[in-house]
């Protein structure tokens, strides 16, 4: 064992403790007309690892299983309309605009690698296309609103949430991010935009086992090999 | 909300008397949109039967001052709003077709329970086109004023690799204004530099009119006037959406329809010549082709509201 890997464990279960003995903090971060929360899981000095979780979830109170071999700081972002972040009036959804709420994070931490959970793994994909150079690697996998909506165009439904109901999550955002048109080709070229502006071999890992259309067009378009969470961030942590 | 006339100050008000033929609405007020309030207003009887306008992006409703009163003096009962971020209407944290359609509907329920005329200029013709598709029980005529849908723009000819970095600087542009536009104000100016911006989208509408505009669509601070839209809002911008999935929609619109189109092109037009969507419109469907810009109904009001009014007289 390398005295680096073994630094990197003392830092983790260092952390670790801290997950149960202390409180998380969070700061508060405006896009728009929204505050957002971005909570931090773990603080350390190594690289960021910022989590985003699926649709209709918020940020885990503390550094999940699953990315706990992350050897730096973690963070999580709770989206627009979920979480302790604000919910707008009258709906309005769109994957770009919680793409913007990854910059808002993105922005306050500097450059980062990005794991996103359903929804959040699309997103991560998104702001990788738009912000090659922030982004240290996108880890797109399984979870809530992975799927979306069709992948061309259908019968535009009316859709409107009965009265008095509230959240989090925004019943809205249930309601118009599950159904969101995603074109594989659309998908396809932000995986190229994020290959080519990366100094990265693979900015992009495809973690998840649901395959949906989009998701297929981002492996295709980068010849990716399926990895795992575990994998991708053994990887991007380097 | 807009300033009233007895609150103008001198300049203002030559500039709204310097436009005669514009009619200020009779009634204005707010309908909440799932709690998200919009400014509503009204010419003519309001006994008479209602019809929704819907103006395009960037616009607002009193953009409708020469047209909807020719309307109402028609016999109907014109009923418009300032579309989310437009206008007097509150600015929004997020924006959609989606939610302007929910929007239109929810002016709609504080007029009728079924079917109403609905005209909507450029992308409020859009708009409505996607009503009339989602709730045709709501929609019982349908006016598209130069809002046709096109094919878009084909990159074809574009390399793979040229077209992402064409979209990866549109995507920093646009995520760098999100940055900004938290605390971003519109820049102040005065009365004539505000028509003067203006111009620039609409080169052929009379400075008169657009310095009418400014007395509306702009209030006054200590340091000059500010467009009251949403300085989040820009345009251009990305998505997934392309144009011509609109297009072959619209053949199944089964409500009466209407198409009016400005036969030149200009910087707000959609670029749409009448052979491109002459194949696509509904059956039975009108179509008109004047010569106009993009702002077909504040160019030609009279000719525009004569066309409309015999629309829906016959059908």
């Amino acid at each position: 064992m390398s005295p680096r890997v073994f630094d990197n464990v003392r830092r983790i279960k260092r952390d670790w403790k801290r997950d149960e003995g202390q409180p998380m903090t969070s700061v508060t971060l405006r896009h728009n007309r929204v505050d957002l929360a971005l909570h931090e899981l773990r603080a350390a000095d190594g690289p960021n690892l910022l989590l985003l979780h699926g649709l209709g979830e918020q940020s885990p109170a503390s550094v999940p299983a699953w990315a706990a071999s992350w050897p730096g700081a973690v963070w999580a972002l709770d989206f627009t309309g979920h979480g302790a972040s604000t919910i707008p009036n009258g709906g309005g959804y769109t994957a770009e605009v919680l793409m913007g709420d990854a910059d808002a994070a993105l922005e306050h931490l500097g450059p980062s690698t990005v794991l996103g959970r359903g929804l959040g793994g699309y997103v991560a994909l998104l702001i990788a296309g738009a912000r090659a150079d922030a982004v240290r690697g996108a880890i797109i996998a399984d979870g809530p609103g992975l799927f979306g909506g069709p992948s061309g165009p259908t019968s535009p439904a009316l859709v409107s949430v009965p009265p008095g109901a509230s959240g989090p999550p925004d019943p809205f955002v249930l309601l118009e991010l599950a159904r969101d048109v995603r074109p594989p080709d659309y998908a396809a070229t932000f995986a190229r935009a994020a290959a080519e502006h990366s100094d990265l071999e693979e900015p992009i890992a495809v973690a998840a086992i649901g395959r949906p259309p989009w998701l297929d067009a981002v492996v295709d378009a980068l010849l990716l090999e399926p990895t795992s969470v575990e994998d991708a961030l053994a990887g991007y942590s380097r | 909300m807009a300033i009233a006339e007895e609150d103008l100050d001198d300049e203002a008000r030559a500039a709204r008397a310097a436009v005669p033929e514009a009619r200020r609405p009779d009634r204005r007020r707010i309908v909440s949109s799932n709690g998200l309030k919009l400014a509503v207003y009204e010419w003519g009887d309001v006994n008479a039967p209602p019809i929704l306008l819907t103006h395009g992006g960037m616009d607002f409703a009193g953009t409708w001052d020469l047209f909807a009163p020719l309307l109402a003096d028609g016999g109907w009962r014109v009923v418009a709003w300032d579309q989310r971020g437009h206008g007097d209407s509150e600015h929004a944290a997020l924006y959609s077709w989606d939610a302007d359609v929910r929007d239109a509907i929810a002016v709609m329920d504080t007029l009728s329970s079924g079917a109403l005329p609905v005209l909507g200029h450029s992308k409020g013709g859009g708009l409505l086109m996607q009503l009339g598709e989602m709730a045709p029980h709501r929609v019982s005529h349908l006016v598209n004023v130069d809002g046709l849908p096109g094919k878009g723009r084909r990159m074809v000819d574009v390399p793979e690799h040229e077209r992402s970095r064409m979209m990866a600087s549109e995507l920093t542009r646009w995520l760098e204004h999100r940055r900004s536009s938290a605390t971003g104000q519109r820049k102040p100016g005065t009365l004539d530099e505000l028509a003067g911006r203006r111009a620039r989208m609409n080169p052929r509408l009379s400075r008169e009119w657009l310095r009418y505009l400014v007395t509306i669509g702009a209030r006054k601070d200590a340091d000059g006037w500010r467009w009251r839209i949403d300085p989040s809002m820009r345009f251009g911008g990305f998505g997934p959406w392309r144009p011509d999935w609109s297009l072959l929609r619209m053949p199944g619109l089964g409500m009466p329809f209407l198409g009016i189109l400005g036969l030149h092109m200009e910087e707000m037009g959609w670029g749409v010549k009448p052979a491109d969507v002459e194949p696509y419109l509904p059956m039975g469907a009108e179509f008109h082709a004047l010569d106009t810009g993009h702002f077909v109904h504040i160019e030609q009001p009279r000719a525009v509201a004569d066309i409309v009014l015999d629309f829906l007289a016959r059908r």
